[in-house]
């Protein structure tokens, strides 16, 4: 188990020598890095998710804040280094309160330095994982015909059926996806159905959807978590399964949906890990809102200026997204996966799934 | 007015009894209500006290104590170390209505405003029934003398119901007792509020309160020094009306209208006496007795056409911009201003009336951001209570734009709202108020547009002010970017890398890229006695010891070129200069001038000076400007834009 992490350090002292070399140079340190935001992703033809593009964005020491934000760059590159050399690792909660001790150059909360995490990640090209970091979230649930292979924390490999070894809260998928920690054995399945809120995920269980139709639910628990989506990614790919994305019907939705399917905005240095780009998107769509006459919410101020964004946003260009998002403009309306249950507790899976998996051509 | 409204009561004594008089003009003279009445007694005792402290050069401690009984009969007791009253004139003073001693005289003074202490101890007898007491002591080593009386209102003459010789303690002084019909309850805010406005406007007082439930509240004096005394004067030409010109001219010793110009009024010397008979096209010569009304007419025209010098303004006894500054800093402690400013008009004159207008903002701290801002008025130290809204000082201010000096204002115009105070103080030797309540002074022109100067400097000053806050913020994050945080980081990225700590001097001239001037103010107490100061009276150098302002100003070369330039450092006119170093170029009444050498990149000049004749913290922000650089390189320092 023991790692090579020579590069990991050989490019944080990069940082620092990129720091002290300006100094040296009188010149005012400063740091480049590909501006994180909307306007600046570009679809990757040779990978087939959406990266960053050419724009920099410039940390440098010559405004107070960018100072600070040197400064912490710095120990938070220092702190990384001890992390590898002890062979530790952290969460990113952890090294928030660590950096409390870091006197002037504490955060002033935990966004600031899980958003500084990212920023080394796109600096260095390692993920989080190299820096020894790793999130608080708990990982999401998985149920369906699946057998997984695990590593546990005494080292033994164990296999997981995500049926008959898991109960009705299904497999928990850890924080370390990669071959590493987990493996992929034996699938029986036609495919993954990757699925927004709690409440939904529940009740496709307590139907027995993953044996009637033989899928593999996964919850994405909102936006999705970094595990989540590479558990998504590799079993894709492993498996070759179709991966279908079941939410609400709201642009936050769509969001979630982009962020498995293009790559998300925030982690796009890394979106060739994380992105499926086969995944679809099942519904709930404005569509469905006419064709299955749905209850609905008025659109806030706030929906429609997120789903107004997305019409600029690079990743919904196709047509597709521009009609839905359109539509659900004109209609002014939301609506939620539970809405289903205007109809009865057995109308998802027995006439809403079935319809749009057959309309797709997941199933006849 | 106040000569009309005599003139007029005079006619009316022979019908009517002074208590009917009283009785019908009730509202006017400030008596309207119990609440006002509390408010004008205490007032006309007070304004009489500092009056007769001021005229006899004593440090004025007055002492106002309120007992209430039931029955809303409240005992008001005023009394003053001033010189105390002469027996004989005991009865006039108190017992006979619009006795006064300063209706005619032209000269600054509060008793102009009142209709007198008489007019306490009558409405107290109509009220009440009871008689008034009047201790008065004028020598150290004499008793006091022991008066009381009542009005005989037909007569419009005192009753001396008793007079008698006691031992008092004070060297010499008033003490004035009545017994009135009043509001206590209601009364008690204006009391309070008139007390401390008085002493805003009077430093040099000292005032004790104390309330019918025994708590005493103490306004303190801020300054040793006296006003200066005013002088009566001769009318100033400009405005004087065509009547009183005619009646001066009769009046006259003067067989010559150029000598009875130059003898009768102020401000005219000889070439401008020339001057106005060239322009009437009047013989110098002329009998001024002998003149026609033409010729008066002509004469009349002449004066507004003629540049004559502004009156003396000997005659004024304007506050002072630091003063002001420091009582009302004093007074609003509580309130923890953010800062105050003050600005003082030259005197000016409206119909041949001298005057002078000083103005002062108090702003920021608790006072309260919603409401409009409170307005003060005072008018020859006397506050004005009432009829805010008839008064020019209100419309004078409502209509300045407000806007753009950080307070809220409907339209741009109006009485703006925000956290702030705004006094008005109007200096003259007749205040023309708009009515006998003398609560509201008269819609004159020349008074609104020096109070609108007066309060555009003020304003101009809180938005100086607002600009430095903001500058001194940025200079203040620069300097800890280049003090704290960057030797941080070459201090963490060489031990990284177990490399030597790099110098920084040249990475710091980088990143300020400019002259960065920072001062600091402190202040030494003197035991000697204080150097010599322009505020005070000869009279009344008698401090001990006093206050040194200290600055040092830092000026840092962070431009990568060396630099020269000019510095100059503001001071208040009533300061004086002690010692400077290095040594200046130049030095007014307004500012220090220094022609600095050469300084180098990351080079640093410190430069100091002192200044006396100040308390501490009058003085509290330099002002400093520099010359011969591009002032957007310079943190610290505006333009000089001359003298
Ligand atoms: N406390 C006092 N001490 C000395 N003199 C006083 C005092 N009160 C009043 N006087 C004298 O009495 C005069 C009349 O006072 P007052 O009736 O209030 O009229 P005014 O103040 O308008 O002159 C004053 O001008 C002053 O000479
Ligand atoms: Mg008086």
């Amino acid at each position: 188990m023991s790692r090579d992490y020579t590069n990991v350090i050989n490019s944080i002292n990069s940082i620092a020598s990129k720091v002290y070399n300006d100094l040296e140079s009188s010149e005012i340190p400063n740091l480049k890095l590909p501006t994180r935001t909307k306007s600046n992703i570009q679809f990757d033809d040779k990978l087939n998710v959406w990266k960053y593009g050419k724009n920099m964005t410039e940390r440098s020491a010559k405004s107070l804040d960018g100072a600070y934000m040197m400064l912490r760059t710095m120990y938070m590159v220092d702190f990384i280094k001890d992390m590898i050399k002890a062979n530790k690792s952290s969460t990113l909660r952890e090294m928030y309160y660590i950096s409390e001790g870091w006197d002037l150059a504490k955060f002033n909360s935990q966004p600031e330095s899980d958003s500084l995490a990212e920023d080394l990640e796109v600096i260095t090209g390692c993920m989080r994982e190299d820096f020894k970091l790793r999130p608080e979230e708990d990982g999401a649930r998985v149920i369906g015909n699946l057998t997984i292979e695990e590593v546990t924390r005494n080292k033994t490999k164990k296999k997981i059926h995500c049926q008959d070894d898991v109960g009705d809260s299904g497999y928990s998928i850890p924080y370390n996806v990669e071959p590493e920690k987990i493996s992929f054995k034996g699938a029986d399945a036609d495919f993954i159905l990757a699925i927004e809120t709690g409440g939904m995920f529940d009740r496709l269980v307590e139907n027995g959807f993953d044996t009637s139709n033989r899928a593999i639910l996964v919850h994405l628990k909102g936006q999705p978590a970094r595990s989540t989506r590479r558990f998504i990614k590799r079993l894709n790919k492993k498996k070759k399964l179709p991966v279908l994305v079941f939410t609400d019907c709201d642009p936050w939705s769509y969001r979630i949906f982009g962020s498995v399917a293009y790559g998300a905005i925030k982690t796009a240095h890394i979106s060739e890990y994380l992105a499926t780009p086969a995944a679809q998107y099942l519904g709930v769509t404005p569509s469905d809102i006419e064709n299955y006459k749905l209850p609905t919410d008025k659109l806030t101020k706030e929906d429609i200026n997120a789903l107004k964004s997305e019409l600029s946003d690079p990743r919904f260009q196709d047509s597709f997204w521009k009609h839905e998002i359109k539509l659900q403009l004109s209609l002014g309306k939301k609506s939620e996966q539970q809405a289903l249950a205007k109809y009865g507790l057995d109308y998802v899976t027995e006439t809403y799934l079935p319809e749009k998996l057959a309309e797709m051509g997941i199933k006849k | 007015m106040a000569e009309a409204i005599a003139h007029e009561l005079a006619k009316k004594q022979k019908e009517i009894s002074v208590a009917e008089f009283f009785e019908r003009n009730k509202h006017i003279l400030g008596f309207g209500n119990p609440t006002r009445a509390l408010v004008t007694s205490v007032k006309e005792g007070v304004d009489n006290a500092l009056d007769a402290c001021e005229e006899s050069g004593i440090l004025p401690d007055i002492y106002v104590e309120i007992r209430n009984h039931e029955d809303g009969e409240n005992k008001l007791i005023i009394e003053d170390n001033g010189p105390g009253i002469v027996k004989k004139q005991i009865p006039h003073i108190f017992g006979r209505l619009l006795y006064g001693s300063r209706f005619h005289a032209i000269q600054q003074s509060r008793g102009q405003q009142g209709i007198g202490i008489s007019a306490v101890v009558l409405y107290g007898q109509l009220t009440t029934g009871k008689h008034a007491k009047v201790i008065s002591k004028i020598q150290e080593d004499r008793p006091a003398t022991i008066t009381e009386l009542a009005i005989d209102t037909n007569k419009n003459r005192s009753d001396v119901i008793n007079r008698d010789i006691m031992h008092w303690d004070k060297p010499s002084g008033t003490r004035f007792e009545v017994s009135i019909v009043a509001d206590y309850k209601r009364g008690k805010r204006f009391v309070f509020e008139y007390l401390q406005s008085v002493s805003i406007v009077n430093p040099h007082a000292q005032i004790t309160f104390k309330e019918p439930d025994g708590s005493e509240h103490l306004f303190e004096r801020t300054t040793d020094m006296l006003p200066r005394k005013s002088v009566g004067i001769k009318p100033h030409p400009y405005g004087v009306e065509l009547g009183t010109l005619i009646k001066l001219a009769k009046n006259t010793k003067s067989r010559k209208l150029s000598s009875f110009l130059k003898s009768e009024f102020s401000s005219m010397g000889d070439r401008t006496t020339k001057a106005v008979c060239e322009k009437a096209q009047l013989d110098k010569d002329f009998n001024p007795k002998n003149m026609s009304r033409e010729q008066f007419l002509a004469l009349h025209k002449a004066f507004k056409k003629v540049k004559i010098m502004a009156p003396t303004t000997e005659c004024l006894s304007p506050i002072g911009e630091t003063l002001i500054k420091r009582s009302l800093k004093h007074e609003t402690q509580e309130i923890s201003p953010e800062f105050i400013v003050t600005a003082s008009r030259p005197a000016s004159v409206y119909s041949g009336n001298p005057f002078q207008i000083e103005a002062g903002i108090v702003y920021g701290g608790s006072l309260p951001r919603d409401n409009s801002v409170k307005l003060m008025r005072f008018a020859n130290r006397v506050p004005l209570l009432y009829q805010q809204g008839d008064c020019v000082s209100t419309s004078a201010i409502s209509s300045i734009d407000w806007r753009r000096y950080g307070l809220d204002q409907s339209s741009g115009k109006g009485i703006p709202s925000g956290p702030a105070i705004f006094l008005t103080h109007i200096s003259s030797t007749l205040i023309p108020f708009t009515s006998e309540s003398k609560e509201a002074i008269a819609d004159i022109h020349e008074i609104e547009s020096e109070i609108k100067l007066a309060f555009r400097e003020c304003a101009r000053k809180v938005q100086r002010h607002i600009h430095k806050k903001i500058r001194r913020a940025k200079t203040r994050e620069k300097f800890e970017l280049i003090t704290k945080i960057l030797p941080e980081i070459a201090k963490k990225s060489s031990n990284m890398l177990d490399k030597p700590t790099p110098s920084l001097d040249k990475v710091i001239t980088k990143i300020m890229d400019v002259v960065w001037i920072e001062d600091i103010i402190e202040y030494e107490k003197t035991s000697s006695k204080p150097v010599q100061s322009t505020l005070f009276d000869e009279s009344s150098e008698k401090r001990e010891g006093g206050w040194i302002t200290k600055s040092t100003v830092m000026v840092v070369n962070y431009k990568n070129k060396p630099q020269k330039f000019n510095l100059y450092a503001v001071i208040p006119e009533d300061a004086v200069i002690g010692s400077v170093t290095p040594q200046p170029t130049k030095i007014t009444d307004n500012y220090i001038k220094w022609n600095l050498d050469t300084i180098i990149p990351a080079d640093k000049r410190d430069i100091y000076f002192e200044l006396a004749g100040l308390d501490k913290e009058d003085f509290d922000e330099n002002d400093l400007y520099v010359e011969n650089i591009n002032p957007s390189y310079v943190i610290g320092a505006d333009k000089w834009e001359g003298d």
